[in-house]
């Protein structure tokens, strides 16, 4: 029999209790990246019977965070421009896509950090109304459906639209309270990623294909590489998101970002943030990469084309084929991959995947077609938008652009263009009654805006620049798409583009000459032969 | 009666037939980066014409040296001297074999027109294809050197004038090859370096 002596068993003991103890005080497993984990609040633990009341559970510890948010576009939809002091912000703009907001609220706040915006009494200063849930759900399970102006379904299954026999299942909002979090490209996505209303409509550089992406659709966000959420670029403090499209950086002359320094004065969200205005150190052409970066926006290059992930974004939307019926019905139609392209509510669409941007010189500047701007109906369509940029200004760069284009309902009469009444569940809304002259009464009477009740389409284009969805290094555009004849710069003025472009007169002059000298010798050779023949 | 004098030295000869390629691989190039046709790539075009470039200052830089130190610049001083009998000669007695009007010696192995020609592509056709390549090449320094004014348009089309030229030249200079002594006492000279005179 195998003795153990009592010291040696002694120690084994003492070895397994000292193992023991230090697991127990070994940090949990999951790391989590937040010192404080939520399932352990008890005012979190509910049950919570609407939006409003999670967040007074929220600001009885964040108590400042309702008042910051309430500070932010994000939370007034309404931006004055400072430069050339025109009010947008999504309450105010006109778009190419549903069009615009002012009468449609309940349809579209369900994209509003907040709960209960209907129509212009939405209280405001109430701090109970922020949602704090739909930029922090990490869950995935919180939901704001179109029509409930912003605020999830709880308690009981709702019927979305009323009548149409669909339900909608409750949030368990204590649920989704004790696991919030940062914000993620899920979250943030939940509606930008769904921008004009569905997925990758609008931007083309934002769509459900970044939730998770390759490398190949965005180098930054690659899931299984750098992972960026959108939050990496657009780093908040005091939840104000950074970055505009109102005021957008076009040049950015400042180099990388120091910690701390500027930061109040400089949108972190730009390339140059991070790389530097020099950002090209291993290329073979360096120097002259860096070079193009003085004309060119990184983007140009680096993002070669939008719609990558395999979702199509809208380019064209047509309002004026919209009020089909089919047996006295609505109806759409559908592509290959069961995309519509018709829909009786909203008219044609034209949907494009993997489109290569336009390009404009662009210096940031962007000034809105406002409710009351005249417009012309002519050859030219009527900018939605209006961008500002020149070769010579020195502050533009070359920009790539998704220009939206379309046809959308104006007034003839006041030569004004329109904000109809889509959404809703009532008598006068387009999308059910197909009626533009009621839809717009109704839309411009909540606009405050005068009416003919003459109603025309005129087209319009809107300009989106593409800065999302940057590719890797080895898929950027080549030299040669742009220094060619018909190449992706073509009409873009105020460069010589190499391989692009000549001097037309000395091309021609040119030519001409080295042809004659090529004649002339040719000449002067078989004039010799025939003379050394005859000798 | 034909004897043979040596004209051209080693260094001359190999000067001139790397020089005569790296012309044409740079014109090849060149006007593919100009957007006249697709070879290798715009991309590819650039680097292989910024290379050659650069290979063809390294050759001049031996070539100034070896003109100053043997003397032999003084080949390329031009003389009105036996011009318009050369020029005649090129334009009528080279069909009826009237005699080469110009004999070659070591000291003097050009023909006055040869002089002319040799002197206007280093006067102004080389200066105008150096000065703006260089311009070209450091682009991207303009604005560090004081030029920030500069439009890449005019010096691209100053060295687009330069190519032509040197086109020109190339087509001519090519042919007159053949116009010796004999269809082909030049180039022999050229690749030997003894020349049949007469």
């Amino acid at each position: 029999m195998l003795r153990i002596p009592i010291g040696v068993a002694m120690a084994g003991w003492l070895a397994l209790f000292a193992t023991a103890s230090a697991l127990a005080d070994d940090p949990p497993p999951v790391k989590l990246n937040t010192t404080a984990d939520h399932t352990k609040f008890k005012e979190l633990n509910g049950p919570f019977k609407s939006g409003p009341e999670v967040t007074k559970a929220c600001i009885s510890c964040h108590t400042e965070a309702a008042r910051q948010v309430h500070r932010t576009k994000h939370w007034t939809w309404e931006f004055m421009n400072p430069e050339n002091k025109q009010r947008l912000g999504k309450k105010n703009v006109i778009n190419n896509f549903c069009i615009s907001i002012p009468s449609n609220y309940p349809g579209c706040t369900a994209c509003h950090v907040g709960y209960g915006w209907k129509d212009a009494s939405f209280d405001f200063a109430k701090e109970e109304n922020v949602d704090c849930l739909v930029c922090h759900d990490t869950t995935g399970l919180y939901q704001k459906p179109p029509g409930l102006a912003g605020n999830p379904v709880v308690g009981e299954p709702k019927e979305l639209p009323p009548g149409s026999g669909k339900f909608i299942k409750p949030v368990d909002l204590a649920k989704v309270a004790q696991k919030i979090g940062k914000t993620s490209r899920d979250s943030c996505g939940a509606c930008h990623f769904r921008g004009g209303g569905g997925d990758g409509v609008k931007h083309g550089d934002m769509d459900t294909s970044l939730a998770a992406p390759t490398a190949d659709v965005d180098v930054h966000m690659d899931a299984e590489g750098l992972d960026f959420t959108c939050g990496t670029c657009h780093k908040a403090s005091s939840h104000d998101v950074p970055g505009s499209r109102y005021t957008p950086t076009a040049l950015d002359k400042g180099g990388a970002h120091i910690r701390g320094k500027d930061e109040k004065k400089r949108n972190p969200a730009t390339c140059v943030a991070c790389h530097d205005n020099a950002p090209h150190k291993k290329a073979k052409e360096s120097a002259r990469l860096n070079h193009h970066a003085d004309k060119v926006a990184c983007q140009t290059c680096h993002i070669p084309a939008f719609a990558r992930g395999g979702v199509p974004t809208k380019m064209v939307w047509d309002w004026s084929t919209a009020g089909k019926l089919k047996d006295g019905k609505q109806f759409t139609v559908k592509d290959k991959k069961g995309h519509d392209i018709y829909a009786s509510h909203k008219g044609d669409f034209v949907l494009g995947e993997n489109v290569k941007p336009e390009y404009r010189w662009f210096n940031g500047e962007i000034t809105y077609t406002l409710l009351g701007d005249k417009v012309e109906k002519s050859d030219k369509p009527t900018q939605v938008n209006r961008i500002g940029g020149s070769p010579t200004d020195g502050k533009s760069l070359i920009w790539p652009m998704k220009i939206m284009r379309g046809k959308q309902p104006y007034d003839p009469v006041n030569k004004t263009l329109v904000t109809p009444h889509t959404a809703g569940n009532d008598d006068t809304n387009y999308w059910k009654n197909l009626n533009w002259e009621k839809a717009i009464e109704t839309g411009m009477r909540t606009s405050g805006a005068p009416f003919s009740g003459k109603v025309d389409f005129v087209e319009t284009e809107m300009y989106w620049p593409t800065t999302h969805m940057v590719a890797p290094k080895d898929k950027s555009v080549g030299c040669a798409e742009c220094h060619t004849k018909n190449g992706r710069l073509e009409g873009i003025g105020g460069v010589y583009l190499p391989g692009r472009d000549a001097n037309p007169l000395v091309d021609k002059a040119g030519w001409v000459i080295a042809l004659l000298t090529l004649l002339g010798v040719i000449g002067h050779g078989v004039l010799r032969i025939v003379a050394s023949r005859k000798a | 009666m034909s004897e043979k004098i040596y004209v051209f030295k080693k260094f001359e000869r190999f000067w001139h037939w790397s020089q005569a390629a790296l012309i044409m691989f740079l014109m090849l190039t060149g006007f593919e980066i100009h957007g006249t046709y697709r070879n290798f790539g715009f991309e590819k075009a650039v680097g292989y014409h910024t290379v050659a470039a650069w290979t063809l200052v390294g050759l001049w830089v031996f070539a100034v040296f070896w003109h100053l130190t043997t003397g032999e610049w003084k080949q390329y001083i031009p003389t009105t001297e036996k011009v318009v009998a050369m020029t005649k000669y090129y334009l009528s007695g080279i069909f009826k074999h009237a005699p080469h009007p110009f004999r070659q010696t070591q000291l003097r192995k050009h023909n006055p027109l040869q002089r002319l020609a040799y002197l206007g592509v280093l006067l102004f056709i080389s200066p105008l294809i150096w000065i703006t390549g260089w311009l070209y090449l450091f682009y991207d320094q303009w604005a560090a050197w004081g030029l920030g004014s500069l439009d890449l348009s005019i010096v691209a089309t100053g060295h687009t004038i330069g190519a032509f030229l040197m086109l020109i030249f190339f087509i001519a200079h090519i042919y007159l090859a053949t116009a010796g002594h004999t269809p082909t006492s030049h180039i022999k000279a050229m690749i030997t370096g003894w020349e049949e005179v007469e």
